[in-house]
C-alpha cells in the first residue's frame, strides 16, 4: 500500500516497499511555470535528507530538488528529458523524478502527511 | 528553495488584427527573412582584388570543405539591418525606465569622439612611444574616477560591471592571501536582494556565498551584517544605493563593522549615478567599487554591451591591481605591462584581459565627464532621484509601494500588491506599456519583492515627457484594477511580434538556422 | 546644461508635487556629513566644440595605423571595415537598445544575434555558438571553467602556442579557483609535444592555431588523445579571418572553440571593444557560459527569436550560474556580423587569400634581409623573425622611421630569452609600397 509524503519545500515521496518516488506537488508545478529542464542524479548516487536530488528549470526559475529523505538513486526519469512538460501535466504520475532506496525509513516521520501538507499550502 | 518568480512562459491566444496584407508586412513594419534565407554563397558586397598567383603557405591546413556563409550586396545588407532595426526599442525612440540598467542618452559627440583614428585605429601592441594620447586619455580618465568616488587607485582593464566584480573579488582575495588568511576567509556575504551577477562573481573565484537577509524596509542593518561576521568572512558585496532604490542607511556602520572583523566591503556600483557628486564612496569605507561606464557614463547599451567596468580601489587593495596599468612618476607615464615590472610595493594579482580594456568605452566615458563637468553630473544625479520620486509620488496611489518609509534614489520600486485579484500579473502590465509606446521597466527584479517593477527615469526625461508617463500608468493601473484584462493578457498587441513561445525555445532549442530538407525528402 | 531637460521651474513644481522642501530631503538617507556640500575638485561643463578640442589634442598624439605602414598583430589586427558597417551600427535602434529581455520589441537585435550564432558555428565547424564573450581571451578563460564543469576535473593544459596574455587571463582565474593550470614553455618553433602532458587528470588541452607565433597546428591528434583521456579540447584563434582559409577547428574534433573576433567589422581601439567568440559541440550546450537566442513562434505562430535557456545564467542561477557574465559584445557582434554578411563565403574567402598572398610576399621580402630568419614553416597572415638585434629595440628604430614593423615577443614574454623575435602581420591593407618600406627600413636598422 502506497503512502505519499510531503516536505515544506513542495517535494513528495510515495513508499513502496523501502522505495520512494520522488517529484514535485501540484502546487510547486504551478509555482514554476512550463518545466522545460530536469536535470536528473545517476543512478547509484547516494543522496543525504536535505541534500540536492536533482534541478527543475522552467523559462525564469530554476530550482534543487531535495530529497526528503536519505537513500540511494536506484532509478531516474529519463523521460523527462524528451517531455520535461510531464511535470506540469502529471506531477504526481509521470512527472516523477528519481527512485530511491530509503536507507533511514525514520526519517520519514518527519514529513508532512497530505493533509498536512494541503493544509500548508493553504497558508502560502 | 522553491524559486516563486515562475510565471506563463507561453504564447496566449491571439486575436484578431485586421485586415491580413499580401505580404505579410505592415506598412513601416516589414516581414525581414534571415541572410541564410535571401543570401547566396557566391554574393559578396566587398570588392576585394584577387591576389597574382603565388605558392601558399598553409601546409597540410588549407581549408578542403565549404563554409556555409551566405553573402549580401551592399544594398541588400543595407535594407536587411535597416528593416532588423525597426523592429528594436531604443532610448532614442522613447522613455526606457530599465530599473537598474540606466538607460539616459547617449550623446552622439562621444561617439565622433571615439571615432577619432588617434583613439579607434591605434593598435594595444604598437610602440607605447607611439601612443602618448591613448595614455593620457586613460589617466585622465583614472583622475575623474578617482575624485568622483574619492578612493585612492583605480584598475581600468575590466570588462564590463561583472567582470569588474571579479577584478575586486579578486584583489581582495590577493589581499586576504597576502595576510595569510587565504585557507580561513572563504566566505562572501551578499544580500538576498542582491544582482545575480554578485553571488555568481563571488562563486567564480571560489568563495562560499552566504545570504544577508533583507529587512522588511528593504535595507540591511548592521546588525545582521554583524551576526554572520567572523574569522570565516572576506568580504560582503552589497549595492549601493540598493537594488531596491534605497541608500543603505547604515553603510558607514556596515563597513566599520566589516574592517573591524578583518573583512572587505565590495560595493556593487550600479547604481552610482545615483550619487555622483553628491557622496563618495571613499567616504563610507568602501574597499572595491566597479562602474558600468555604460550605466552612469552613458556610453551606449548596443542591444547588451560592450559595456566596461572600472574598479576603484581602497589603499588596501591598490597594490594588488591587475596588469596592465599606468604608473606615474616624476610626471612620466610608464604602462607597465608585466607583474615582473612593477613598481616596489605592488602586487599585482595578474591579468583580467589580453589587452588595456574598453578604450572605446574609456573616450566615450570622459568625453560624457568633460561636457557635464563637476556641476553637470552633480545636476545629473539630482535630476535622476527627483524624476524617479516625481513618478512615484504620481502612482503611489494606484500601485503598492513595498518600502514606503524611504525616499528613492534613482529608480522607484512597485510590487504587484495592487494587482491582486485583477488576474493581470506584472509581466502583462508591462507588456501593455509595450503597446503605449514605451519600454517596459524591470520586472521581477529584484527578487526579495513579489512580481517587482523597478523604474528608472534617469535625468533624461523632460518633465512634459514624465508626466506622460505618467497618465499613461495611472491609465493602465485603473484599467488592470477595472477588469479590461483583454488589454493586458494578450499585449502586446501593436508590437512588431506578439508575445512569444519561451517554452518551445527552451524545450527544443534551436540556436541556428538549418537548412531545410527538400520537400520530397522530409516528407518520407 | 545640454543633455539635461529640466529646468529650474520644473525642478521646483516636480519637489512640491513630491512633498519635499529641497533635493537634498531625498538624500536623506546618506549618513550626516557624508552629503557632499561643495562641488568637486573637477571642470565645469564644457560645450561640444571645447570637448572636441581637448579630446582631439590627445588623439592627435597617437600614431594611428592608417598613418603609417602597419604591421602589428599578435591578437589584434588592421583591417578594412566597409563603411556600411559604422553607419548601421550607429542606427539609434540598435545603438541606444538594451539587452533584448522584451523580445516583442527587440527582435532586430535577436534576429542578428541569431544569425551570428549561426555564422560562428559555420565558421568554426561547431554545432552551437553563443550571442558572445568580452574578447578571445576571457572567453578563453570561461572555456577552461566550462570544460572543468564538463569533465568535473580540475587541471588545464595550456600549448606553449598560446597568446601569452590568453594564458595569463587563464591562469589569474585558474588561480582563484585553485585549479591547476599547466603552461607549457613559448613554443615557438611549434613542435612541443602536447601529447605527452595529457593524462586521465587533465580537463582540457589548450592550443592556438595560427598560434601566437604565427604556426599553422594540426588540432586533431591532440583531440584524439585528449579524448582517449576523457578531456577536452579547446581550439583558440585571434585571427578570425584565418577560418577563411585553414581548416576549422570542428573538423579536427575540437570540443570547444574559441576566439577574437574583432578582425571582423571592428576597429583596433587600443585593444576594446572586442568580440569572444565562444562554440562548442551541442552535447555541452547546457554548461556554455553566456547569452543564447533561440528561435521560437509568437501567439500568431509567427517565426521570432528570444533569449533562451538563461537558467545557466547569473540572474537566474545566480552562484549556481555557469558563468558572471552579464554584459557581452552586443554591439561588436553587430559590426560583426555585418560586415560577414556583406564579406559572404566567396568574399571572406578572397580576404583570406589576399591576407595570407600578402603575408607570404611580405615573408619572402623580409627573409632576404641581411639579420633576419624565418621561423615558420607555415602561416596565415602573421609569421615571427628572428632579427640580429633585439627586437624592441628595431621596433622602436622602425616607429622613428615611421614604420610600425610588428611587435617583439619580448613585450609579451619579457625574461624568456626570446628578444630577438619580431610577430610581423600583414593584411589586405598593406600595399606592396608599405612593405617596401619596411624591407628598406628593416634593412637600415639591422
Amino acid at each position: 500500500m502506497a503512502e505519499t509524503r510531503y516536505t515544506k519545500d513542495h517535494e513528495y515521496i510515495r513508499i513502496e516497499g523501502d522505495t520512494g518516488t520522488i517529484g514535485i506537488t501540484d502546487y510547486a508545478q504551478g509555482q514554476l511555470g512550463d518545466v522545460v529542464f530536469v536535470e536528473l542524479p545517476s543512478v547509484g548516487k547516494a543522496v543525504a535528507k536535505g541534500g540536492e536530488a536533482a534541478v527543475v528549470e522552467s523559462v525564469k526559475a530554476a530550482s534543487e530538488v531535495y530529497a526528503p529523505v536519505s537513500g540511494e538513486v536506484v532509478a531516474v526519469n529519463s523521460e523527462l528529458e524528451a517531455a520535461p512538460g510531464a511535470v506540469n501535466e502529471d506531477p504526481a504520475g509521470k512527472g516523477w523524478f528519481v527512485k530511491l532506496k530509503l536507507t533511514n525509513p525514520a526519517e520519514l516521520e518527519g514529513l508532512l502527511s497530505e493533509a498536512e501538507y494541503q493544509d500548508y499550502v493553504k497558508t502560502l | 528553495m522553491l524559486n516563486r518568480q515562475g510565471r506563463p512562459t507561453q504564447a496566449a491566444s491571439s486575436v484578431d488584427h485586421g485586415r491580413e496584407t499580401f505580404t505579410g508586412n505592415r506598412a513601416l513594419q516589414q516581414i525581414e527573412p534571415l541572410i541564410f534565407e535571401i543570401g547566396h554563397h557566391e554574393t559578396t558586397g566587398v570588392d576585394i582584388a584577387k591576389p597574382a598567383p603565388f605558392k601558399n603557405r598553409l601546409g597540410t591546413h588549407a581549408r578542403k570543405d565549404g563554409i556555409g556563409l551566405p553573402g549580401l550586396s551592399e544594398p541588400e545588407t543595407m535594407r536587411h539591418y535597416v528593416r532588423l532595426s525597426q523592429k528594436n526599442y531604443g532610448i532614442d525612440t522613447g522613455l526606457f525606465p530599465l530599473g537598474s540598467c540606466t538607460m539616459k542618452h547617449n550623446a552622439r559627440l562621444n561617439e565622433k569622439m571615439a571615432r577619432l583614428p588617434g583613439f579607434s585605429d591605434v593598435h594595444p601592441l604598437q610602440p607605447v612611444s607611439t601612443v602618448p594620447g591613448a595614455l593620457e586619455l586613460m589617466l585622465e580618465l583614472a583622475r575623474y574616477l578617482m575624485t568622483l568616488t574619492g578612493m585612492p587607485a583605480v584598475a581600468l582593464s575590466p570588462k564590463a560591471g561583472a567582470h569588474g566584480e571579479a577584478c575586486g573579488m579578486m584583489a581582495i582575495k590577493a589581499a586576504i592571501a597576502a595576510k595569510g588568511e587565504g585557507e580561513t576567509r572563504k566566505v562572501v556575504l551578499v544580500p538576498e536582494s542582491a544582482h545575480g551577477t554578485n553571488p555568481a562573481t563571488a562563486a567564480l573565484i571560489g568563495f562560499e556565498v552566504r545570504s544577508v537577509p533583507a529587512r522588511p524596509d528593504g535595507t540591511v542593518a548592521v546588525e545582521d551584517v554583524k551576526a554572520l561576521l567572523g574569522p570565516d568572512i572576506a568580504a560582503i558585496m552589497l549595492t549601493n544605493p540598493n537594488t531596491c532604490g534605497i541608500f543603505e542607511p547604515q553603510i558607514v556602520e556596515i563597513a566599520a563593522a566589516l574592517h573591524a572583523a578583518g573583512a572587505y566591503f565590495y560595493c556593487d556600483g550600479a547604481n552610482f549615478n545615483a550619487i555622483v557628486g553628491k557622496a563618495k564612496p571613499g567616504d563610507l569605507g568602501v574597499d572595491a567599487m566597479h562602474i558600468n561606464l555604460h550605466k552612469t557614463f552613458s556610453t551606449p547599451h548596443g542591444g547588451g554591451g560592450p559595456g566596461a567596468g572600472p574598479v576603484v580601489l581602497s589603499s588596501r587593495l591598490a597594490p594588488y591591481a591587475p596588469v596592465p596599468f599606468i604608473h606615474v612618476e616624476g610626471g612620466a607615464a610608464r604602462l607597465v605591462e608585466h607583474a615582473s615590472d612593477a613598481p616596489a610595493g605592488n602586487d599585482p594579482f595578474g591579468r583580467m584581459t589580453a589587452f588595456h580594456g574598453q578604450m572605446g568605452m574609456y573616450v566615450r566615458a570622459l568625453a560624457y565627464m568633460l561636457s557635464h563637468g563637476a556641476d553637470g553630473m552633480k545636476q545629473a544625479s539630482e535630476d535622476a532621484v527627483l524624476s524617479a520620486n516625481y513618478i512615484r509620488a504620481g502612482l503611489s496611489d494606484l500601485m503598492s509601494l513595498p518600502f514606503p518609509d524611504h525616499p528613492s534614489m534613482h529608480e522607484a520600486l512597485f510590487d504587484d500588491e495592487w494587482l491582486k485579484g485583477t488576474g493581470v500579473t506584472t509581466l502583462d502590465f508591462a507588456k501593455a506599456m509595450i503597446d503605449e509606446g514605451y519600454h517596459p521597466m524591470t520586472v521581477y527584479f529584484p527578487l526579495v519583492v513579489h512580481g517587482a517593477m523597478l523604474i528608472e527615469p534617469t535625468e533624461s526625461e523632460s518633465k512634459a515627457s514624465l508626466d506622460l508617463f505618467i497618465a499613461t500608468l495611472r491609465d493602465l493601473a485603473m484599467a488592470a484594477k477595472g477588469n479590461d484584462k483583454a488589454r493586458f493578457t494578450a499585449a502586446p498587441h501593436h508590437a512588431p511580434i506578439r508575445r512569444l513561445d519561451e517554452t518551445r525555445a527552451a524545450r527544443q532549442p534551436i540556436l541556428k538556422w538549418v537548412k531545410p530538407e527538400p520537400i520530397a525528402a522530409a516528407a518520407e | 546644461m545640454r543633455y539635461l531637460p529640466l529646468t529650474d521651474t520644473d525642478r521646483e513644481d516636480m519637489l512640491a508635487r513630491i512633498g519635499v522642501p529641497d533635493i537634498d530631503a531625498l538624500f536623506s538617507d546618506v549618513p550626516v556629513g557624508k552629503l557632499l556640500k561643495a562641488p568637486l575638485d573637477l571642470p565645469r561643463a564644457k560645450g561640444e566644440l571645447e570637448v572636441e578640442r581637448i579630446m582631439g589634442r590627445m588623439a592627435a598624439r597617437n600614431v594611428a595605423a592608417s598613418a603609417a605602414p602597419f604591421f602589428v598583430g599578435a591578437g589584434a589586427y588592421k583591417h578594412h571595415v566597409p563603411a556600411t558597417v559604422d553607419h548601421l551600427i550607429q542606427r539609434s535602434e540598435f545603438l541606444t537598445s538594451y539587452t533584448p529581455y522584451q523580445p516583442e520589441i527587440a527582435q532586430g537585435t535577436l534576429q542578428y544575434l541569431f544569425e551570428f550564432q549561426t555564422q560562428i558555428a559555420a565558421l568554426t565547424g561547431m554545432e552551437v555558438a553563443n550571442a558572445s564573450m568580452y574578447d578571445g581571451s576571457t572567453a578563453t578563460g570561461e572555456a577552461v571553467l566550462m570544460a572543468h564543469r564538463v569533465t568535473r576535473r580540475r587541471k588545464a593544459v595550456l600549448s606553449g602556442g598560446l597568446h601569452p596574455h590568453y594564458t595569463d587571463v587563464v591562469k589569474t582565474l585558474s588561480g582563484m579557483a585553485s585549479d591547476e593550470v599547466v603552461a607549457l614553455a613559448p613554443d615557438v618553433a611549434a613542435n612541443e609535444d602536447i601529447l605527452a602532458q595529457i593524462d586521465d587528470q587533465t580537463s582540457c588541452v589548450v592550443v592556438q592555431s595560427p598560434d601566437v607565433f604565427g604556426n599553422l597546428r594540426d588540432l586533431k591528434p591532440i583531440a584524439d588523445k585528449a579524448h582517449a583521456h576523457g578531456a577536452l579540447l579547446i581550439a583558440v584563434f585571434t585571427e578570425v579571418v584565418s577560418l577563411g582559409a585553414v581548416t576549422s577547428p570542428g573538423a579536427m574534433d575540437a570540443d570547444i572553440v574559441v576566439g577574437e573576433g574583432q578582425s571582423i567589422g571592428n576597429a583596433l581601439n587600443f585593444g576594446g571593444p572586442y568580440v569572444g567568440l565562444f562554440a562548442a559541440k551541442s552535447k555541452y550546450l547546457r554548461q556554455m557560459p553566456g547569452r543564447l537566442c533561440g528561435e521560437t513562434v509568437d501567439a500568431d505562430g509567427h517565426r521570432g527569436f528570444v533569449l533562451t535557456l538563461s537558467t545557466r545564467e547569473q540572474h537566474i542561477r545566480r552562484d549556481k550560474a555557469t558563468s558572471n557574465i552579464c554584459t557581452n559584445s552586443g554591439l561588436c557582434v553587430l559590426a560583426f556580423t555585418i560586415h560577414m554578411t556583406l564579406l559572404g563565403e566567396a568574399g571572406l574567402s578572397r580576404l583570406a587569400e589576399l591576407n595570407h598572398a600578402n603575408a607570404v610576399k611580405l615573408a619572402d621580402m623580409l627573409a632576404g634581409v641581411k639579420g633576419v630568419k624565418l621561423l615558420n614553416d607555415s602561416f596565415f597572415n602573421e609569421f615571427t623573425l628572428k632579427l640580429s638585434k633585439p627586437a624592441a629595440e628595431v621596433v622602436e628604430a622602425l616607429a622613428e622611421k615611421g614604420v610600425l614593423g610588428g611587435v617583439p615577443v619580448s613585450r609579451l614574454l619579457p625574461g624568456a630569452g626570446l628578444d630577438d623575435l619580431l610577430i610581423v602581420a600583414n593584411t589586405e591593407i598593406n600595399t606592396d609600397e608599405d612593405r617596401a618600406a619596411f624591407v628598406a627600413a628593416l634593412a637600415e636598422v639591422l
